[in-house]
């Protein structure tokens, strides 16, 4: 049984900056006298107070402005960020995709990438190599697999992070924004394989800006706002109070265009 | 607003808190679990290294091999010791210094260096520390060659009794002692796990730590009898008794019994126990604190990286 649940979790950051990360500091403040502590490191509270709970068949959408927490929310779901205060508890194999620059070596081919994404999201090397051809049909790279990957582009990259990661059987599935780069139709070729691993594992929990693609994936959302889950329900009624008007409505008028047109919704 | 009814939530906060020596073990049998990971992630570190290069890890090899030739022609002429006797004596102390040094200086680096990683992939922090050993170890097996090469060369110079400093200590000469290496450095290695935890998470938090170890610990290899040995100092104080203070140079110098631990057995040097004694004290101290640091910020690692 997948689930998630955080209870009063906060995340804060104490950012060093060069002089407070060193020793010198921590020493001499010392020897001078009372230093609040607290007031020493600069504290960026990123999340704040979170609650919630997440169970097998969630697919929940994450809205909300820039710098609200989404990412950083998505990490704690992950378990990357464990809580500051308060707790959370994540049962289930989780398998995220975040900033797609990051966490992939650029200097080495595609088809390693893949291995070794596969390997941080817990399968086998066996396991990885007999997926390995169905994740290059999926992608379609073809041969730029053997290239470097500091040779793809972005959307090629999401390809292949989205081939690991839908080929994988992940139990919970995050993703964060940056999905939206690839054309639409490969889109359209995900979306049947996103739709497929949603059915199958627990868990979604998908941040986008698009209500297309929000529409697709999820039932609801969360919508977060300076730390704070601001509102969690269902998938229209959050966006409209998000928006201030209700997007799906403008949608049932434009039932012939195609719903994945790249335009990024917003 | 909660979509989710109070029934849904569960009820209670669960027992397992962030900091336990639980989830401290949980996080290094888990990357012991991951070791096809670290095993494949260690290889590709060392194929990327040398990834257009034309005789690829081979320059490992090379340059362990023309350092330790050098070191030992120059040393052996400086303290008019034996070549066929100190080259390998100094061929040996140099692959086993290497091994420690790329542990403490790359483990300070550990986890500052996979923050990508660790910001993107949940797994436990030992997996980078666990990959890093790996690494040195593989470096440390292409340098074996030369081990190999030197062994071969200046075989008959090592199978009998030898002295390496006139007035030094007897050694036995090579025998079944050489499979001691073997437990030797597995001891080793285990170490180079602690190590490598405790100063990556300490450097990850106090960035100036790095470029201390680093300026240390050239210091540190020169005060190791490596490109010198024990038999010096003996010399030095005239009896050859372990009694004097001067011996203290080396015996109070952790390194010191690390390196002999594994060197001894390769050169068919006397094995002295009490460098296992000491070494089997600093695996346990040195875990217990490793794992009191686990314990305590592990999770604090990723939001200082």
């Amino acid at each position: 049984m997948v689930s998630i649940d955080v209870w009063n979790a906060s995340v804060d950051f104490p950012i060093f900056d060069a002089k407070s990360r060193s020793l010198k500091k921590l020493a001499l403040g010392k020897v001078g006298g009372k230093i609040e502590s607290e007031g020493r490191v600069p504290i960026i509270e990123a999340l704040h107070d979170i609650t919630l709970s997440l169970k097998d068949g969630d697919r929940v959408g994450l809205v909300g402005h820039n710098g609200a927490g989404k990412s950083t929310l998505l990490r704690l779901l992950a378990g990357i960020y464990e809580p500051t205060r308060g707790h959370s508890r994540i049962i289930g194999k989780v398998a995220p995709v975040f900033d797609l620059g990051v966490g992939m070596d650029p200097e080495i081919s595609g088809y390693e990438n893949i291995m070794i994404r596969g390997l941080f999201l817990g399968m086998s090397r066996k396991q990885m190599e007999t997926r390995v051809d169905d994740i290059a049909q999926f992608t379609e790279l073809g041969d730029y697999l053997q290239m470097p990957l500091r040779t793809y582009s972005t959307g090629m990259r999401v390809r292949l992070a989205l081939g690991v990661v839908t080929s994988i059987n992940p139990e919970i599935l995050l993703l964060d924004e940056g999905i939206g780069a690839v054309d639409a139709a490969f889109m359209a070729k995900a979306r049947d394989r996103l739709k497929d691993l949603v059915a199958r594992s627990g868990l979604l929990v998908f941040a986008n800006h698009s209500d297309e693609f929000l529409a697709e994936f999820c039932d609801k959302a969360i919508w977060m706002d300076e730390g704070h889950v601001k509102m969690f329900g269902g998938l229209r009624e959050v966006l409209t109070a998000y928006k201030g008007f209700d997007p799906f409505e403008r949608h049932q008028q434009h039932e012939e265009t195609p719903v994945l047109s790249g335009n990024g919704g917003e | 607003m909660q979509a989710t009814s109070t029934l849904d939530q569960a009820e209670a906060p669960p027992a397992v808190k962030s900091r336990s020596f639980k989830r401290a073990f949980a996080d290094v049998r888990e990357a012991w679990d991951h070791r096809e990971l670290w095993g494949h992630l260690g290889w590709q570190d060392i194929k990327q290294r040398y990834r257009r290069s034309v005789i690829g890890p081979l320059w490992i090899t090379i340059s362990m091999g023309t350092t330790a030739l050098a070191l030992g022609l120059l040393y052996s002429v400086l303290f008019t010791t034996n070549v066929p006797t100190f080259l390998p004596y100094v061929t040996v102390g140099f692959i086993v210094w290497n091994f420690i040094l790329g542990c403490i200086t790359e483990g300070t680096d550990v986890f500052i260096a996979n923050e990508g990683l660790i910001k993107h992939l949940p797994a436990p922090i030992t997996v980078h520390v666990m990959r890093m050993v790996w690494r040195q170890v593989l470096f440390l097996a292409h340098n074996l060659v030369v081990y190999a090469l030197v062994l071969a060369i200046f075989f008959t110079a090592l199978n009998h009794p030898y002295t390496i400093t006139k007035g030094g200590i007897e050694h036995p000469g090579l025998s079944w002692t050489m499979v001691l290496a073997i437990p030797g450095f597995v001891l080793l290695a285990v170490n180079a796990v602690w190590i490598a935890l405790l100063f990556g998470v300490i450097s990850t938090r106090f960035r100036d730590i790095p470029p201390v170890v680093n300026s240390f610990i050239n210091l540190v290899f020169f005060m190791t009898p490596i490109v010198w040995d024990t038999g010096v100092l003996q010399k030095v104080t005239g009896s050859g008794s372990d009694n004097d203070w001067r011996m203290l140079i080396a015996e109070l110098n952790p390194v010191y019994h690390f390196v002999e631990i594994v060197r001894a057995p390769l050169i068919g040097h006397a094995i002295d126990w009490h460098h296992w004694a000491i070494v089997g004290g600093f695996t346990v101290v040195g875990w217990l604190a490793a794992l009191v640091i686990l314990r305590n910020y592990r999770a604090r690692v990723s939001y200082w990286v």
